[in-house]
């Protein structure tokens, strides 16, 4: 099963720059309704078969596995070591590789607390647009040597590059975890959770769905237990169901079409006083990361997200060729484009994904 | 020492400086405007301070239309611009550059805002790293990333060189701990980069300037995450009788689940000059010690503290002390961080190098430096960042005994080819700068040079932000690498060899 499908995947892209075809990077496709529908006729090209676990080295809490791995198998064996990816990322579905999740670089409810995609990447070896295969980073902590390409790579949704391998860092399983559960209007669950996280807790989950927030501490049984004592609180009836449901999009919140035709995420200050737009909320990360089941117009939403000085993102609903990601101010949509140029001067990889113009 | 820029990596303009300063003066009051060369000499040079050049003009603004109208005269008439901090960086990142503007950030020192409840400090980017945790001590919040050069340095230098220090195994470097960057480009233009949120919209640009040497942007303001004070921490205190054993027992701590907030190491040199230097009572008998700080809520704290010296005593540890409280524990510290001064007194001049590797080679590379030392015939002395393999070895010499400095550098660059090959990097978190240009040579052979060169390029077309550091030129890696041709072969043969 395991294999280098790298030469492979290099020479279709030769073949598309000759032919002068755009070509569609696919892993999985568990995140195929993520960004924006690309306009021109691209070539599928599937890095599914591009794939295998290269290293891991428990000692180094370092893995480094082709792009096309299954997250799932990649998960699996961190368990066995006793280990986990701490950015707890969603499948959104069976087939979700390595490759998708950084390109997408999203991650779950651990990420506010434990860091994100970007925070864990160290190193990747990726194929630009030119048809050159290069390595960026390494399977080290720290590494200030040239730009840091890989973490760019993040949340580019391959726009920049056919990601290839990837070097994460991992950390330790948390030893013992518990949730706790709190009944709370939204500004005082707002006020609530940002003042839990300006304290010492050993908090690793802090969400709310505007009835309930739900706080889950992570550490060694003694410390979880400790906390919990001081924080009071009720002990959830399936904490591990609650944010495995939250993090994977389940339940009525995501899933009951009633609620609003679009799903927006919306990125803020975690103590951001409640949004001035029409719809359901649920929030995650101590309230920086704000879910909203909503039919209000697209401007207004990225309007309010601006206004706060965060950055909004149509994650499901209506498709079409509409904005899907905030639009960016003049300047950085200029940096962007030069960027993209210089990993992709023809512009062949996923162009239209992430924004309209390249 | 001797650094030597590459004709390839300088940048010519025909501009007059009198002509120059008439320009700037339109813009900047004259006290702001330094052109006398005893006025110049305190900015020749940066930590790194074997490398002198006097800047062509130094600029000192206060405000952020001062530093738009330096900016666009530069770009206007070519003319280079070196970003400047506290001048505490270790690789010559901003030496000035003889034709060119030293532009110091140095009157921008405001804490802009402080929010307690979003845990975040706006700052200007000429604010010392320390004076974010003083600022935010009242809240019971800090920032994280701790330079050893901390009540020195600026958070725009540690942006710029994305520092880490003690405790960034377990909180990060500074990368992990920046929300929001505005930046100016070389136009003059301000565009921020994160957002107030986790995350910010398009590229993560925010994560391409931790780092960049000021080759990209200049930075104008800083939003910085701060977290709540560990309630407690406790230091252990390991001694070995080998080098081997105490990284073996580096990687036994994380390999049991444990994330230290620190994990140092000291080899017996270092041991030796630390206790002759402050007297905290280090064994100086061992080989090598390692100190392992656990710290959280207090259970947490008798909980990880009894695994790891179960792990300790498992790897052979001769002796474990456990610091009691506080006092006790700043104790143990504080032969960590008198450990550069101690080493200073050794020897006339040292030279401190910063490649990182995986752990699991750590006996391997300090037994080759060990090695290296011998034939070089300059000691060396190791303390270092164990828990995420940085090493810091510091190569000692006498820069008036003839040859002894381009031995050191010889012996140097040894250490960094030695880091590369077992899968590490030249720089862990001093940056490249001006010092470690030949050394990314070895690094990047292929063609990531000029991806690296393409990037600069999208934020800097002209190539005029801190030219010449950061990135070699291909031209000089193709001269430098026909001295040190690979397996027979020659990288960038494209390229004509001068
Ligand atoms: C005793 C000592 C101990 C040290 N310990 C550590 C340590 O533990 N960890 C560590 O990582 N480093 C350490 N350093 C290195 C140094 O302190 C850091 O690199 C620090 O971040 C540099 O900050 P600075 O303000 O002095 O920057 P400077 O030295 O002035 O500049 C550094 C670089 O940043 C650029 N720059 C500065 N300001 C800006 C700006 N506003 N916009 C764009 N570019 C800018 C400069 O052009 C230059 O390339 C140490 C240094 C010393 C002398």
């Amino acid at each position: 099963m395991n294999s280098d499908h790298s030469a492979f995947l290099r020479q279709t892209l030769l073949d598309a720059i000759a032919a002068g075809r755009p070509l569609a990077i696919a892993g999985g496709g568990s995140k195929a309704f993520y960004g924006r529908v690309m306009t021109a006729d691209a070539m599928p090209l599937e890095t599914t078969s591009h794939r295998g676990i290269l290293s891991f080295e428990p000692t180094e809490l370092v893995l480094t596995a082709r792009s096309g791995t299954s997250l799932a198998e990649i998960e699996a064996l961190l368990a066995e070591h006793g280990q986990t990816l701490a950015f707890e990322p969603p499948h959104f579905g069976e087939g979700a590789t390595l490759g998708g999740t950084v390109a997408c670089g999203l991650g779950g409810p651990r990420r506010a607390f434990a860091g994100s995609v970007r925070d864990c990447v160290l190193g990747c070896k990726i194929l630009n647009g030119k048809g050159e295969i290069l390595s960026f980073g390494g399977q080290v902590m720290k590494n200030v040597a040239g730009f840091d390409l890989s973490r760019l790579m993040v949340g580019a949704l391959g726009t920049l590059g056919v990601l290839l391998e990837i070097s994460l860092k991992v950390l330790p399983k948390p030893e013992y975890e518990q949730t706790l559960v709190f009944p709370m209007a939204t500004p005082e669950a707002l006020s609530a959770m940002n003042r839990w996280c300006g304290e010492p807790w050993p908090i690793s989950g802090l969400a709310y769905d505007e009835s309930w927030a739900y706080l889950r501490l992570a550490g060694a049984e003694s410390a979880v237990e400790a906390a919990r004592r001081k924080l009071g609180g009720d002990a959830a009836a399936d904490g591990p169901g609650f944010w495995h449901r939250l993090k994977e999009q389940r339940g009525r919140f995501f899933e009951y079409p009633a609620l609003g035709t679009d799903l927006w995420r919306l990125s803020v200050a975690p103590a951001t006083p409640k949004l001035d737009l029409p719809g359901h909320w649920f929030y995650d990360w101590g309230g920086a990361l704000r879910w909203l089941r909503s039919d209000a117009p697209a401007e207004s939403v990225f309007q309010e997200a601006e206004r706060v000085g965060g950055h909004a993102t149509l994650f499901r609903g209506r498709s079409g060729d509409g904005a899907v990601f905030q639009p960016l101010p003049p300047a950085l949509k200029a940096l962007h484009r030069n960027l993209k140029r210089a990993f992709d001067p023809d512009g062949l990889l996923n162009p239209g994904r992430l924004y309209e113009d390249f | 020492m001797a650094y030597k820029t590459h004709p390839s990596e300088r940048k010519h303009h025909a501009m007059e400086r009198a002509r120059f300063l008439d320009l700037l003066e339109r813009h900047l009051p004259p006290d702001t405007l330094l052109s006398e060369a005893e006025d110049l000499r305190p900015y020749e040079c940066d930590g790194l301070s074997a490398y002198r050049e006097l800047p062509w003009i130094v600029a000192l603004p206060e405000t952020l239309e001062q530093v738009q109208a330096v900016l666009r005269l530069c770009h206007e008439h070519a003319v280079p611009v070196v970003a400047r901090g506290a001048g505490t960086g270790l690789s010559g990142g901003a030496l000035p550059v003889a034709n060119g503007v030293l532009l110091s950030l140095a009157k921008f020192t405001r804490i802009l805002a402080l929010d307690p409840l979003n845990r975040t400090a706006r700052v200007q980017p000429g604010v010392r790293n320390l004076a974010i945790s003083e600022a935010a001590a009242p809240h019971g919040l800090y920032y994280a990333p701790d330079p050893s050069s901390q009540i020195a340095c600026t958070i725009g230098g540690n942006v710029a060189e994305n520092s880490g220090g003690v405790h960034c195994l377990k909180y990060g470097l500074t990368v992990h701990n920046v929300l929001e960057v505005r930046m100016l480009t070389i136009e003059g233009e301000l565009v921020t980069l994160g957002g107030s949120g986790l995350d910010g919209p398009g590229y993560d640009l925010l994560a391409l300037l931790c780092g960049s040497e000021g080759l990209l942007g200049i930075i104008v303001e800083i939003v910085v995450k701060l977290l709540p004070v560990p309630p407690y921490a406790q230091v252990l205190l390991a001694s070995f009788a080998s080098i081997e054993a105490a990284g073996a027992a580096v990687a036994a701590i994380i390999a049991a689940g444990l994330l230290p907030a620190g994990l140092e190491m000291m080899d017996n040199i270092a041991l030796r000059a630390v206790e002759a230097f402050v007297h905290v009572g280090y064994p100086v008998e061992a080989a090598a010690i390692v100190l392992c700080e656990l710290d959280g809520t207090p259970e947490q704290v008798e909980a990880d503290t009894a695994k790891a010296l179960g792990v300790l005593s498992r790897c052979g540890a001769l002796e474990v002390r456990r610091s009691q409280n506080e006092v006790e524990r700043r104790k143990l510290w504080a032969g960590r961080k008198a450990a550069f001064p101690a080493i200073g007194r050794l020897a006339p001049d040292y030279y401190c190098m910063d490649g990182t590797i995986p752990r699991r080679h750590l006996a391997e590379v300090l037994r080759r430096i060990g090695e290296l030392s011998a034939e070089y015939g300059l000691p060396v002395a190791n303390v270092f960042h164990a828990g995420d393999g940085n090493l810091h070895p510091l190569i000692m010499y006498d820069a008036n005994h003839s040859d002894e400095l381009e031995r050191a550098e010889g012996f140097g660059e040894r250490i960094l080819k030695l880091c590369v090959a077992v899968g590490g990097t030249v720089t862990g978190e001093h940056g490249v700068g001006m010092e470690k240009l030949n050394p990314m040579c070895l690094q990047f052979p292929g063609p990531e040079l000029a991806q690296f060169h393409a990037v600069k390029a999208a934020f800097d077309p002209k190539g005029l932000l801190n030219p010449g550091k950061g990135i070699p030129s291909l031209h000089r890696c193709a001269e430098f690498g026909a001295m040190h041709v690979h397996e027979g072969k020659l990288p960038h043969p494209e390229l004509a060899r001068f």
